[in-house]
């Protein structure tokens, strides 16, 4: 906390004392919990208590004699994928216990995960829906709002088509909400549809799948503890993740290994390190070439590794040669010597494992970055094995299964894309002829090509719908001007520019804001009409399951009914697409109660399509066996034992995806993903054969490396009909596997492959051979298709070091996602308008501990609200000696594109976490913009605690050329005492 | 008898503050009355360290030798707890406490900071165990259920221990040993008297 409470001084001698024989050194941030900072408007409900007794919540105690009830469902905030151990008396959550049987987390949380709790108490929960109407917030009834909000929809689509309208979903879905969701925006007729993994690892999943088949975590938290180096980078997962420091300090006590911190800002993870490494934000690119230097100057590199596995590392060394140690050290601020250590560890005290966060991902070079990041782990051999691996931590509790179920503007669930073949699967799976849903796209007069085009073009991306409303048409691309906008799940202050924000949202004729709370969307612009708020339930008020960062799917049971008046997305989508009138089409082969579709049975009908990503054999059976069966998977690898029930027998936690072939095939899910030395039924693999066969006459397939017990013993293609053929493995297909393949197949039975094989026979028998039905390719160090196939440093558009922006410039202006990118641009004028002289300080954001996402739900919860009750900047002490500022005071910030009249105020942390010239704040806050507090406007009794400015009101532009990913991470700002 | 004790490894703590959260979810404690919180030291410096804090249940309590009415004593598991209804919110034991562990739901002198709260162990207080008397003066009871406190069940890197002192004291020298490293058991000294390889 900022402001020391006034006891602590007479507290001090003691506290001084006994801290004596610890160590030297004052007290800082959070030395003492302020008292009552948060007064008038926020805490009228908490304070006032009867004179020494503990508030007795409506909710608790545990009444003696009242049966208690065992829920277990899963964390909603971070993916790590912490179990909750929930208590029931007469359907009230009484009390939480560890979770001692959960291999993930073992019993322990972070301040989040121990204050789920009070997300179900709620008192400041959106009650019942609402719309606002002259101005004024009204309560309405779910059949008024449905009605009226379809109606609305209805006529937006006359006018503008179904593309009038943008969807934005939530990474707080369980899978089977996500999956609807996607579904029915497809319904709908657009590709209008996007969620939290734009602003959290577009770049990740375009860069890894890029690289070696699919963008996700190679391993998983519990299998760094076999790691002897571990390199954070851009990330700092003591706040973000603290339940993985768990695994990550235990891999750096046992094997002594390695933690190198690779960051701007000195975290409270770099505290934890061996090394850190203290980077200018937005040079990314140079400290891995920097790495990378070293270690082909030395010859450190796995060169058998690269000769057997991938493709176009000596493209990468041309690049790394020019990134000497003197280059290095002017771009980036780290000297050589330093980086050199670094390269030594990595390249040969193995296993050495990278992590990743946001401060990799959110840059106009983030897919670049994750590509660099990905060749420094091939060149060293350090992926497809134990202790090894891109370790990405994503971020909310299921933005993996989000985007694997693909609330996505560029492809349908699991990566399918939205080519012909793509919509063909999916409108099989579905059960509803490929005209019929093509008919779904386009106005009303359009005709069956352009209806064509519209269905396989990428929508709009979540960074870019202000964009796509406040632009002229005619620089849009396929896209009318959004009309309106449907958010489920989302925070409006995690997208930079909010300012542009505000202007957009208050031109639309429609928003719909359906979320446990109001969110920053209810509040920011100056609307009076057509807001309409519905009132969702958490995940810990419905059933599903969701998907933690290493791919394990954990089935979350309903804790209590949904209070006050909501309902689950389920239902909610379900009355949409009735209103809409495609309820029947969409849920054909869905089990709906009432107006209440089952999540099982939407699960089953994932796993009957979802084979390209191996979601096929997660049924919702498999799932509650693991849940019930928690305590005989092993804590490292994450496997059952031989002495575990049959159920589970052999799987691995969660069935982490690629679970191949039907549920009854029993795959045991994958633990590392292309992992060799592994049988491919026992999770092993290799890196998918997804770029072809050959390129310029070089092969793109594995040479001599290949899974153990692979009958091919050699790189091979993916596997099609025609290539069982070829083999003669087809005579292995039973007939009834054999009767869909022709079924699917047609004219050209040998094309179905692995991915669109409905019956699952291509899979099974390329896995009974030994072979992985993805193929075994090599990993690709030069990605073609990639506007830099070759990762190259580029200067932030903002960029404190104008020098550099003429040898390392950022990529011309373009068109994606329907929206220009206008990034060259932008990056010109800031120099010509001296930018850098005005702004000298490099802006970057990040997270707390005690907050998530857009924050509007933690800084509602009590407990958590109470550790963090005011939005703050931390600035050098030398850039706060020289403007002024002490410790404690308001200050006032700008960035570059902010009106020149506005700021927004904050308080300042003095402190050395950040370096001179960088200053950080924290994205969790709003309900202030530019000075103004907006309590007022929301809906009574559900404004958050703790409300503050939001640190995107300061971002600026730049996007990133393969996703449209936000650049948060690096702009310019001023700071002044207030 | 066991020795109850909490013992923080400065070397896992990373102020994630699941311990303050969990004690206010398994109490109810309100808004402004920490019985646990987390400090940190050297903030923002190489050398940063945190240490999550609240009453360590000392050996010969120096609270309890302040207090004007005798409100405080000790279990046969080595807990220090107090009586709500003896206590006259004089602050003598927040001056005695060399953790500042005391609060109270209000400011001011002369008893009028209304009945001091802290840290039960998880214990309760004199009312009989686990009956909504003692919630709602002290919270749950978890000891008397066969559980530890809450905020060391929960910590997420394991950090913060609760149970027998010797236990705990070996869990962590283990520890010691196998890393190589270690801040020693902050506050033992001052607590127990007592110090644990590190």
């Amino acid at each position: 906390m900022l402001i020391k409470r006034s006891d602590a001084t007479r507290a001090r001698g003691g506290i001084a004392q006994a801290f004596a024989s610890f160590s030297a050194g004052a007290l800082d941030r959070r030395a003492f919990l302020r008292r009552s900072g948060v007064a008038a408007g926020g805490l009228a409900a908490v304070a006032g208590l009867g004179a020494g007794t503990v508030k007795r919540a409506e909710a608790g105690p545990m009444q003696p004699g009242v049966p208690v009830q065992i829920k277990k469902n899963i964390c909603t905030h971070c993916s790590v994928g912490c179990t909750v151990t929930a208590e029931v008396q007469n359907g009230v959550w009484v009390g939480q216990e560890p979770t001692w049987t959960s291999p993930i987390n073992r019993g322990t949380h972070c301040a989040k995960g121990a204050a789920v709790r009070e997300l179900v108490h709620g008192d400041r929960r959106l009650k019942y829906p609402m719309k606002l109407t002259g101005g004024q917030w009204r309560r309405i009834s779910w059949d008024q709002a449905i009605n009226e909000i379809g109606d609305k929809m209805l006529q937006i689509r006359q006018q503008t088509g179904p593309d009038g309208i943008f969807f934005l979903g939530s990474a707080k879905f369980s899978n089977e909400g996500a999956y609807l969701f996607r579904k029915f925006a497809a319904y709908w007729g657009t590709n209008n549809v996007d969620h939290q993994a734009r602003i959290c690892h577009s770049t990740t999943v375009a860069g890894v799948a890029n690289t070696w088949g699919y963008g996700a975590q190679t391993n998983s938290y519990t299998d760094i503890r076999n790691s002897k180096t571990i390199v954070i980078m851009g990330g700092n997962p003591a706040e973000a993740h603290p339940v993985s420091l768990q695994h990550v300090l235990q891999g750096k006590e046992r094997n002594r290994a390695n933690l190198v911190v690779i960051e701007p800002r000195f975290t409270r993870t770099a505290a934890h390190a061996t090394e850190f490494v203290r980077i200018r934000p937005g040079t990314d690119i140079p400290i891995l070439w920097g790495i990378l230097w070293h270690i082909f100057e030395n010859g450190w590199e796995d060169k058998e590794f690269i000769r057997q596995r991938v493709y176009g590392m000596d493209d990468v060394r041309k690049e790394v040669a020019k990134w000497t140690p003197d280059e290095v050290e002017r771009v980036t601020g780290v000297p050589g010597a330093q980086l050199r250590k670094v390269a030594e560890m990595f390249a040969k005290q193995r296993p050495a494992t990278l992590v990743w966060c946001m401060g990799m991902t959110q840059h106009t070079v983030g897919t670049a970055n994750v590509r660099a990041a990905c060749i420094l782990l091939l060149a060293t051999g350090n992926v497809g094995g134990e202790g090894v691996g891109a370790n990405i931590f994503r971020g909310h509790c299921n933005v993996q299964g989000a985007t694997d179920l693909g609330v996505d503007n560029t492809t349908l669930p699991l990566y399918y894309g939205l080519d012909e073949g793509a919509w063909r699967h999916w409108t099989r799976v579905w059960d509803v002829p490929y005209d019929w849903m093509r008919g779904r796209f386009g106005k009303a007069d359009a005709d069956d090509a352009t209806r064509k085009k519209l269905m396989e073009t990428a929508g709009i991306t979540s960074t870019r719908y202000l964009d796509a409303t406040l632009l002229p048409e005619s620089e849009l691309r396929n896209q009318p001007n959004l009309r309106g906008m449907v958010v489920f799940g989302h925070g409006g202050n995690t997208v930079v520019r909010m300012p542009e924000a505000a202007k957009a949202l208050a031109k639309l004729d429609l928003l719909v804001v359906a979320d446990p709370h109001p969110t920053t969307f209810a509040v920011l612009a100056e609307r009076r009409e057509g807001t309409y708020l519905l009132p969702i339930c958490t995940q810990f008020e419905c059933d599903g399951s969701r998907t933690a960062s290493n791919r394990s799917l954990q089935w979350g049971e309903q804790v209590v009914k949904p209070i006050f008046e909501s309902k689950n997305d389920y239902e909610v989508l379900y009355r949409m697409a009735e209103k809409l009138g495609f309820a029947a089409e969409m849920f054909k082969n869905i089990t709906v109660r009432g107006k209440e579709p089952e999540p099982e049975s939407v699960l089953r009908e994932i796993n009957a399509g979802g084979w390209s990503t191996g979601y096929c054999g997660q049924s919702p059976e498999r799932l509650k066996a693991h849940m019930r069966n928690q305590q005989h998977f092993d804590l490292v690898t994450l496997r059952a034992g031989p002495d575990a029930p049959a159920e589970v027998r052999g799987d691995y936690y969660g069935l982490p995806w690629p679970c191949w072939g039907k549920p009854e095939f029993r795959h045991p899910g994958t633990h590392q993903l292309y992992n060799t030395n592994l049988h491919v039924k026992d999770g092993g693999g290799t890196f998918r054969a997804r770029f072809g066969v050959e390129r310029n006459g070089e092969t793109l397939l594995a040479e001599g490396s290949y899974s153990k017990g692979s009958e091919i013993r050699d790189g091979y293609p993916q596997f099609t009909y025609g290539v069982l053929k070829r083999l003669g493995w087809d005579a292995d297909l039973t007939q009834a596997e054999l009767d869909t393949i022709l079924r699917i197949g047609g004219n050209n039975p040998d094309n179905v492959s692995w991915a669109t094989d409905l019956s699952g026979g291509i899979q099974r028998v390329a896995l009974e051979h030994g072979c992985i039905p993805f193929g075994n390719g090599k990993a690709r160090a030069n990605a073609w298709n990639l506007p830099d196939p070759i990762p190259v440093h580029r200067e932030p558009i903002y960029t404190p070091r104008p020098d550099l922006v003429a040898k390392y410039p950022t990529r011309d202006n373009f068109v994606a996602h329907r929206v220009p990118n206008i990034g060259h641009t932008v990056q010109k004028q800031a120099i010509e308008r001296n930018i850098p002289r005005d702004f000298p300080i490099v802006l970057t954001s990040g997270r707390l501990v005690e907050y998530e996402g857009g924050g509007e739900e933690t800084r509602s919860n009590k407990w958590l609200a109470e550790l963090q009750q005011d939005m703050f900047i931390e600035i050098n002490p030398a850039d706060a000696a020289a403007r002024n500022i002490v410790d404690g005071a308001w200050v006032l910030v700008q960035g570059p594109e902010m009106p020149r009249d506005k700021f927004v105020r904050v308080k300042a942390l003095v402190t050395e976490r950040v370096g001179r010239g960088v200053a950080w704040m924290p994205f969790h806050f709003a309900g202030w913009f530019m000075q103004k507090d907006q309590r007022g406007k929301y809906p009574q009794g559900t404004d958050p605690i703790v409300l503050g400015e939001s640190v995107n009101t300061v971002t600026s532009y730049g996007y990133d050329p393969v996703t449209s990913m936000q650049e948060t991470k690096c702009t310019l700002c001023q700071i002044r005492a207030a | 008898m066991a020795r109850m004790k909490f013992l923080c490894d400065a070397d896992r703590c990373i102020e994630c503050n699941a311990c303050v959260t969990a004690c206010k979810n398994e109490h109810e404690v309100p808004w402004g009355i920490n019985r646990r919180r987390v400090v940190t030291i050297n903030d923002g410096k190489p050398g940063e360290r945190s240490i999550s804090m609240a009453c360590m249940h000392c050996t010969d309590a120096p609270c309890a030798a302040v207090c004007p009415v005798d409100c405080f004593y000790t279990t046969a598991d080595g807990v220090v707890l107090h009586s709500k209804d003896l206590c006259i919110g004089c602050g003598y034991c927040f001056y005695a406490c060399p953790f500042g562990a005391p609060q109270y739901p209000r400011l001011g002198n002369f008893g009028s900071r209304g009945k001091m709260d802290k840290c039960t162990y998880c214990a309760g207080g004199p009312e009989a165990d686990s009956t909504p008397a003692e919630y709602a003066k002290y919270g749950s009871n978890r000891l008397a259920e066969g559980k530890l406190p809450l905020c060391a069940e929960m910590c997420s890197t394991k950090a913060l221990l609760a149970g027998d002192g010797d236990i705990i004291a070996q869990i962590y020298a283990e520890r010691v040993t196998t890393r190589g490293y270690g801040s020693g058991a902050w506050g033992w000294r001052t607590a127990y008297k007592d110090m644990v390889a590190g």
